[in-house]
């Protein structure tokens, strides 16, 4: 019965969640606030000097090119915030007696986490689109073609996937919502110790080991050669590995969590 | 699962957390289409007895079958048998009370058609279709625990788990609540509910078990129960502090208020044993009498010779 009906009860609880989205929004809107800020400030106040300092420009490049160079990480930035106010959200769910009902219901019981990360999933896509036009708005021209463009938007949805199932793990192992806000804290550092805001060779060695081979370098370099029409090379294969690799990861830890019952 | 199986068969379950022991051997049985009611103070066991049997607990020891399912090998069984309505709200509070009920509807795989009408008629029911499209956050105590059980029985389940309640409900929500168990039961249901209240077993159980720190202390229907217990006791307040002393040295198992003046007197609901502490009594001397059927406390004291709130599971012998 619980794997036949899981699509179904999926389905409902995806609707339940995107009510929830609808009913509160005040916290999705902080969510988008966040990298839209990254984005003025980097652009901005560093972006005269980082963009002469960008390699393949002699020392030419400007605000402009800088703008071209970091939007590949704010919307990945975009989909990490979105990712952790995902953590808030399944924890501050757990909180309530719905999920005690649920628990005694014979329905699909992870459906209750998938419900959470389609709704995250469709949430990031909101917040994307936002920051997307925000990106245009200060001046961002692609070469992408429309191969590109699906390809960013598929790696992005795929790392929505990725994080959302880590982060509903987080806010389920979190012993409190105060917890669950902090935990997935490090989603947000990681982009700059990575390829977003500065070339990984302008690094000291250590660091620029720990960001050549973290998750989200192979990530916003791959998104960046897809936004510019480049050509990705073994970075997509690495990106779509670690997607593949964090959802499995997380998606197991968050129904591992979810499925035992309780002890007291 | 045939007619003649109890809806609950349960033999020596317990439960404790390390060395802490919630329940200490429960023995019960609920024939199908009954109310059975377990009675006790806050602490007893009952939430826990409700839980083990709903699946949200593992049980300690014990076998226990709910609708025929071993709650440990056929969860998936029971909880397709079962509703429950916890002692808090289990309603979803963003939503409406519409969606929260029609978000039970999809999860019972109701089809499209059969789940709208359903909604429909327990918004009408519990009387909530003026506030059907409020969030439930807005709703009042009795509201939600209306919504809380139209939720539960919007998927027509066989067996359901009341835990407490009607705690927190004004007089009129209570008495709304009790006739909606009664149709329950009269559509073949099996009710399982939980009470501190000695009349809401009275007014609504089949059979009432009596829960004191983990154990059943006494099991019988609420007229055999009754029948051991005194009927109550009788209050009066006496004018002064000297008739008050007087009255109790008559009445040497009577418990004395010496701040309000007051003397309880045991009373066994006789007109014989109402005389004798009439006896004795001057109209000059007596501000207030009142005769106090049997409630909780009553039942508990003969029941397990202490009060009910002195009942902490550490001071049963094991």
């Amino acid at each position: 019965m619980s794997t036949t009906y899981a699509v179904k009860d999926s389905a409902t609880m995806l609707r339940r969640n995107l009510l929830h989205i609808r009913r509160y929004p005040s916290l999705s809107i902080m969510l988008v606030a966040q990298p839209i800020l990254f984005l003025l400030l980097f652009v901005y106040v560093f972006g005269g000097t980082m963009g002469a300092g960008l390699p393949g420009h002699e020392g030419a490049g400007d605000r402009s090119d800088y703008l071209v160079y970091i939007a590949p990480g704010i919307l990945i930035m975009t989909v990490a915030s979105v990712a952790l106010g995902t953590a808030i959200a399944t924890a501050t769910d757990m909180t309530t007696g719905i999920i005690a009902r649920f628990r005694t219901m014979d329905i699909a019981r992870v459906s209750v986490l998938t419900g959470h990360v389609l709704g995250a999933v469709i949430k990031t896509g909101f917040a994307v689109v936002i920051v997307t036009a925000f990106v245009f708005l200060l001046g961002f021209r692609s070469d992408a073609g429309m191969f590109g463009w699906l390809g960013a938007i598929g790696l992005l949805i795929l790392i929505a996937f990725s994080l959302t199932w880590l982060t509903v793990g987080m806010g389920l192992a979190a012993d409190s919502v105060e917890t669950a806000s902090n935990t997935p804290m490090f989603l947000m550092i990681l982009p700059f110790i990575s390829s977003a805001f500065v070339p990984t060779d302008a690094m000291p060695p250590g660091l620029r080991q720990f960001a050549e081979n973290q998750p989200f370098t192979p990530m916003i370099d791959t998104l960046r050669a897809l936004l510019t029409g480049a050509p990705t090379g073994s970075d997509l294969w690495l990106a779509l590995g670690w997607c593949v690799l964090i959802s499995l990861l997380g998606y197991l830890w968050s129904r591992r969590l979810f499925l035992r019952v309780p002890a007291k | 699962m045939t007619a003649t199986n109890p809806a609950i068969e349960v033999a020596g379950l317990t439960k404790s957390y390390g060395d802490h022991t919630v329940l200490d051997g429960v023995d019960l049985t609920v024939p199908e289409g009954t109310v059975y009611a377990l009675l006790g103070p806050n602490g007893a066991g009952k939430t826990t007895v409700v839980n083990i049997l709903s699946t949200l607990l593992t049980p300690g020891a014990g076998e226990i079958r709910v609708a025929g399912f071993d709650v440990r090998r056929e969860p998936a069984g029971v909880r397709a048998a079962i509703g429950v309505t916890g002692q808090f709200s289990a309603i979803d509070e963003l939503l409406t009370g519409r969606e929260n009920l029609r978000l039970m509807a999809d999860l019972a795989h109701l089809d499209r058609t059969t789940a709208t009408t359903a909604v429909t008629v327990m918004l009408e029911r519990f009387d909530l279709v003026d506030a059907a499209d409020r969030r439930a956050q807005t709703y009042s105590g009795g509201m939600k625990r209306r919504l809380d059980l139209g939720m539960t029985l919007i998927a027509r389940p066989r067996l359901i788990f009341l835990d407490e309640p009607t705690t927190g409900l004004d007089p009129r929500s209570r008495r709304d609540l009790w006739a909606i168990v009664r149709e329950q039961v009269a559509d073949g249901v099996t009710v399982l509910l939980t009470t501190q209240y000695l009349d809401e077993a009275d007014h609504l159980a089949d059979r009432i078990g009596v829960l004191d720190g983990g154990r059943l202390v006494a099991e019988g229907t609420a007229a055999e129960l009754k029948r051991r217990v005194p009927g109550g006791h009788v209050s009066v307040q006496f004018t002064d502090a000297a008739r008050l002393a007087a009255a109790a040295a008559a009445h040497p198992d009577a418990t004395t208020d010496a701040e309000a003046l007051t003397l309880q007197v045991p009373n066994d609901g006789s007109v014989a044993g109402l005389r004798r502490v009439l006896d004795g009594l001057d109209d000059d001397g007596v501000a207030a009498l009142t005769v106090e059927s049997a409630d909780l406390d009553d039942v508990f004291l003969a029941l397990t010779g202490h009060p009910a709130e002195a009942s902490a599971p550490e001071e049963i012998p094991a």
